[in-house]
């Protein structure tokens, strides 16, 4: 090894990037396209419809996931609500 | 009944033609009655790898179409008696296939063949797709590079979902990694992909690994398939895969830096 080898992989290796940068592509893309129902996107919408009529949250706030075991189905909803309370919209009686 | 196999990957110019002629070549140099099918209709090519575009008269699309019989449209190829070539249609627009019309041909075809191959277009369109729809083995050919190996495990998605196999719950198809392009020197130096690292995020069988080669580019300018030239790196990196895919264990080469000797290092070497 000379001395520029020494210098070069000291150095993030510009292939390491791509890997990791891949794995993390294609975890998201393969959930993404390959085990969800095709309602999921009407799922999510509809659902983000009736969570706005009582808080307002927006669209990144809320995902849904489909996850799939050997013999189960696990529908995964998680909404980040807004950190302070916010009035209600309408008021109630 | 003949073994359907389609050569796929979505991106564009990482070598299906010349993959799909080299082992339509291979398996037909080793006794097998193969046929070798251009899907991309429009921009055919095929015919030029193979040396054949002289003696195109009809095509895929007067097949289907009923124009001709099939006998009409396949060129047998003059250095191998088992070899036939089906070339795409050039000017005829991009819908002229028709599902029906290529399982009619290949049905067809699977009576006199052991082998049809099926070279995709790039991209997920409708020759892409009719291509891999009846296929039983995949080989998607993919180069160490972020946008090929994204294409790559898409199209994966796509042949697990949107083949017969998957639609009639049949055995899926059998999926193999081609990886072409590959320097093992670049590799070595951190700058391209490792076999291993593809492979660790395609989770695929390995077919083989073809080297970046002068070779291919002159296989193609002479229209031999690059199989046939018997002392090149990516020559007999194709017979490997050939032999691979027929199930005989053959170690891979061409993945590890060559050693260059003390002369080769004093006088420099290929490139």
């Amino acid at each position: 090894m000379n001395l520029m080898d020494y210098f070069r992989s000291s150095r993030s290796k510009s292939a390491t990037i791509a890997k990791e940068r891949l794995q993390i592509l294609v975890a998201h893309e393969r959930r993404a396209a390959r085990h969800q129902p095709e309602y999921l996107p009407d799922l999510q919408r509809e659902l983000l419809a009736v969570i706005r009529k009582y808080v307002h949250v927006d669209q990144s706030a809320i995902t849904v996931n489909m996850e799939q075991d050997e013999n189960r189905e696990v529908l995964e909803l998680n909404i980040v609500l807004p950190d302070e309370p916010q009035p209600r919209r309408r008021n109630s009686r | 009944m003949a073994r359907i196999i389609v050569v796929t990957s979505g991106k564009g110019g990482v070598g299906k033609t010349t993959t799909s002629a080299a082992m339509a070549m291979g398996l037909a140099q080793r006794g097998h009655r193969t046929v070798v099918i251009d899907f991309d209709i429009g921009l055919r090519n095929l015919d030029l790898i193979m040396g054949c575009e002289r003696r195109v008269v009809y095509d895929f699309v007067n097949v289907i179409n009923e124009e001709v019989n099939l006998n009409q449209a396949l060129i047998k190829d003059k250095r191998c008696e088992n070899l036939f070539i089906l070339p795409a249609s050039q000017t005829r627009d991009k819908d002229a296939l028709t599902l029906e019309g290529v399982e009619r041909v290949l049905n067809e075809l699977s009576e006199t063949h052991d082998y049809i191959i099926c070279d995709s277009p790039a991209g997920i369109e409708r020759g892409a797709h009719l291509a891999m729809y009846f296929a039983d083995d995949a080989i998607v050919v993919t180069n160490p590079e972020v946008s090929s190996v994204r294409d790559s495990d898409r199209m994966l998605g796509i042949l697990a979902s949107k083949s017969r196999r998957a639609e009639n719950n049949q055995e899926p198809i059998r999926e193999y990694l081609l990886l072409t392009r590959y320097s093992p020197q670049r590799v070595k130096l951190g700058e391209m992909l490792s076999v291993d690292d593809v492979q660790e995020i395609l989770s695929l069988h390995l077919l083989g690994v073809i080297p970046e080669s002068k070779a291919v580019l002159n296989a193609s300018n002479s229209g031999n398939p690059v199989v046939l030239d018997e002392k090149s790196d990516a020559g007999q990196a194709y017979m490997d895969v050939v032999a691979r895919y027929l199930g005989e264990e053959v170690p891979h080469r061409f993945v590890e830096e060559e050693k260059k000797g003390l002369f080769g290092r004093w006088f420099g070497g290929k490139s």
